[in-house]
């Protein structure tokens, strides 16, 4: 069977699984449509947030970008897992308790003013609609792989999909197809993984094959990996940091925090029967996460050492890398670069005219690797790789059996498809739930409920899909951004109502309005006025990355810190709460006498 | 001597504990994945520097380590109180 036709079987047969599961679970009240009637077990629950989380930027741009970026896309790897501690600890057990539907429920409730409801819908908005551009971002990529046409063509047919997905079933359908779609994904990545790790390292479990030797060498892998791409004037792979030590540990604090801080995984804790099954699925949802987390180094690696010993003979021989015969004959270049080439997200130019494609950093600071460049008459790097590609492109530049790519072009579609319907639902709910029923139509009936629900999913959709064909970078970069907004506005406000019982409504609003207001001006600085292209007004903050070096994906640390303070302060000089919300807010610091979830009435 | 069961000795006990997993927590990642990481990187694990691996490997596993304690911790606390869920 072709390649082809080997793709749309496994992707056909994956969404036969998907429809199949939403259809017989399908979802009939409101209640059940958001909450799943508050009963899915730990691990279940868990391996569906592990399938909700690990969206597009997780599956198919993480791994690309660590390639890139080296010891410092780390940050992804910590910032993302380690904020399911913060969650699990500081968030999930006291929200579950607290028994409402949303977010801005609890802000709602806790800070005794709608006002603050409101405030919190916005944030949860912004945030949402960014991460679904970086999931629109990922899902072009994989659906024009998928179909063989250029990355635009492929977000418009995702649109189509995810819509017509996340409309179908509500959380409940959702609940049990994300537990199918996790087993589809994870098979999809550790799958060619472990083939490569075996070719690569003669050991079957990444994990482990990442830190053994290079099959035919004495050298580790890391250490060969670092050889070559010094050599060609990369940074040194296993030291080289993201920006300066200072902007890796905002970046990393704006990424954990930003997890405990998203809405459409903390609604994921609402679903579990009680207080102490919320602990524990958050450890069995960063189990099933870390699964594919650990293995997605060793994909980075393995995948960048496999792509430079396409495009360089002497990366296997040990040769000389500037030597003529060593870059690959364009002519000759293998199958998968050619269908990659479709998409517009794999481009060689032929600088120098010798029909080689010669693959180095032509903006070296290392004087030895641009002088053998000169000396070789190297004209420019020749070869232009999305990093977002990697990862669908990984078991092809492995030269992995047909099988293998065609499950990864599936996982990677449920990735995006299960991350983007979550995040839908969170907005739905979010304006239906919090805006529409709680403050301008509270008369409204269950069905006008879901309908404006409904209608919020599709605005959402056009305006992520719009904003994703000019994304503000690559899948998990602008995904990274949407982290750093839930940051800064939403997991201070919910930490407080926890953890102090002084906090009062003043503080909190103002702390989330000046949190998301103060990341919003500095990524906006650099992205553009709402991600639009040629609005950004770098000149007005003093150029890029002004603060101390800090980039905007790693801002939202930042804006936390200037929530807190604010709050801190307005709470200081305004009246303390009522009484009966600071016996609430002990009511809610101990797990006896949870209910299951009830509606916001 | 009779032990202290009221509500503001729970949440003590409760932040007792939190405050030691989040050291831990904060320890490998933010420690010896990126402000100690060069320090770390003199030592190897295999073909790991070793500050590479709590960066890309091993804080992820003490993470799993630390949910999983703090559950456990949390339900004895629950009981000890006498809060728990019936």
């Amino acid at each position: 069977m072709d390649l082809q036709t080997t793709i749309y079987l496994f992707v056909g047969l994956s969404f036969a699984l998907y429809i199949g599961i939403a259809v017989w679970a399908r979802a009939g009240s409101t209640s059940e449509f958001y909450a799943a009637g508050g009963a899915v077990h730990p691990v279940m629950n868990g391996m569906a947030t592990a399938a909700d989380w690990m969206s597009a930027a997780s599956f198919i741009s993480m791994a690309g970008l660590i390639a890139n970026m080296g010891y410092g896309g780390g940050l992804f790897l910590m910032g993302w897992t380690g904020g399911y501690v913060l969650l699990a600890m500081l968030l999930a057990p006291y929200l579950r308790k607290f028994g409402k539907f949303t977010v801005p429920q609890f802000i709602g409730d806790r800070f005794y003013s709608k006002s603050a409801s409101t405030v919190a819908v916005l944030c949860l908005l912004v945030a949402s609609l960014t991460y679904i551009i970086g999931q629109m971002t990922g899902v072009g990529v994989a659906f024009s792989r998928f179909l063989g046409v250029s990355s635009a063509t492929g977000i418009y047919v995702g649109m189509a999909i995810v819509f017509a997905y996340a409309v179908f079933g509500g959380m409940k359908g959702i609940t049990y197809t994300q537990v199918a779609q996790y087993v589809v994904l994870i098979l999809a990545y550790t799958i060619p993984a472990i083939f490569i790790s075996l070719q690569l390292t003669g050991n079957a479990i990444p994990q482990l094959g990442l830190g053994g030797g290079y099959s035919g060498t004495d050298m580790s892998l890391l250490a060969k990996l670092d050889l070559v791409v010094t050599d060609l004037g990369f940074g040194k792979y296993t030291t080289t940091t993201a920006g300066s030590t200072l902007n890796m540990f905002v970046y990393t604090l704006s990424l954990m925090i930003g997890t405990a801080g998203l809405p459409h995984v903390i609604m994921r804790f609402f679903t579990v029967p009680s207080v102490k099954a919320a602990r524990s699925s958050a450890g069995w949802a960063l189990v099933f996460i870390a699964i594919l987390y650990t293995t997605a180094p060793a994909v980075a690696a393995m995948a960048k050492l496999n792509l430079h010993a396409t495009i360089n003979s002497a990366v296997k021989t040990g040769g000389d890398l500037y030597a003529p015969e060593s870059s690959i004959v364009n002519e000759a270049r293998p199958d998968w670069m050619k269908r990659w080439e479709k998409t517009g997200l794999l481009k060689f130019t032929d600088k120098n005219g010798d029909g080689r494609i010669q693959y180095y950093n032509d903006k070296t600071k290392d004087a030895a690797a641009a002088a053998k460049a000169a000396a070789a008459g190297w004209k420019g790097n020749e070869l232009d790789v999305n990093a977002d590609i990697i990862v669908m492109a990984n078991p092809e530049i492995a030269l992995l059996p047909n099988w293998v790519i065609a499950l990864v072009a599936a996982g990677g579609l449920a990735a995006a498809l299960s991350t983007a319907a979550g995040l839908l639902m969170a907005i739905s709910s979010a304006i239906s739930h919090d805006l529409v029923k709680n403050i301008f139509m509270p008369e409204i009936s269950e069905k006008g409920e879901l309908m404006a629900g409904k209608i919020a999913m599709a605005a959402s959709i056009l305006v992520a899909g719009y904003l994703g064909l000019n994304p503000p970078g690559f899948a998990a970069g602008t995904v990274a951004l949407a982290f750093g907004i839930a940051a800064s506005s939403l997991f201070p406000a919910i930490m407080m109502g926890i953890f102090s019982k002084k906090m009062n409504k003043e503080g909190a609003i103002a702390g989330m309005l000046s949190g998301l207001f103060i990341t919003l001006f500095y990524v906006f600085a650099h992205k553009g006025l709402f991600f639009i292209k040629g609005t950004e007004y770098l000149g007005l903050i003093g150029g890029p990355n002004s603060f101390f070096g800090i980039t905007p994906e790693a801002f939202g640390a930042v804006g936390a810190l200037v929530n807190f303070i604010v709050a801190y302060l307005v709470d200081k000089v305004t009246k303390e709460p009522p009484e009966h919300i600071q016996a609430m807010v002990e009511a809610v610091r101990v797990p006896r006498g949870s209910k299951l979830v009830t509606g916001g009435h | 001597m009779v032990e202290d069961l009221s509500a503001g000795a729970y949440w003590k006990a409760t932040l007792g504990l939190l405050t030691k997993i989040l050291i831990v927590w904060f320890l490998v990642s933010f420690g010896a994945g990126i402000l100690f990481v060069d320090l770390f990187n003199q030592i190897h694990l295999g073909g790991y520097p070793l500050g590479f691996w709590f960066a890309h490997q091993g804080s992820m596993y003490i993470f799993i380590v630390l949910i999983f304690y703090y559950a456990k911790k949390m339900g004895d606390i629950d009981r000890r109180f006498d809060v728990h869920e019936e």
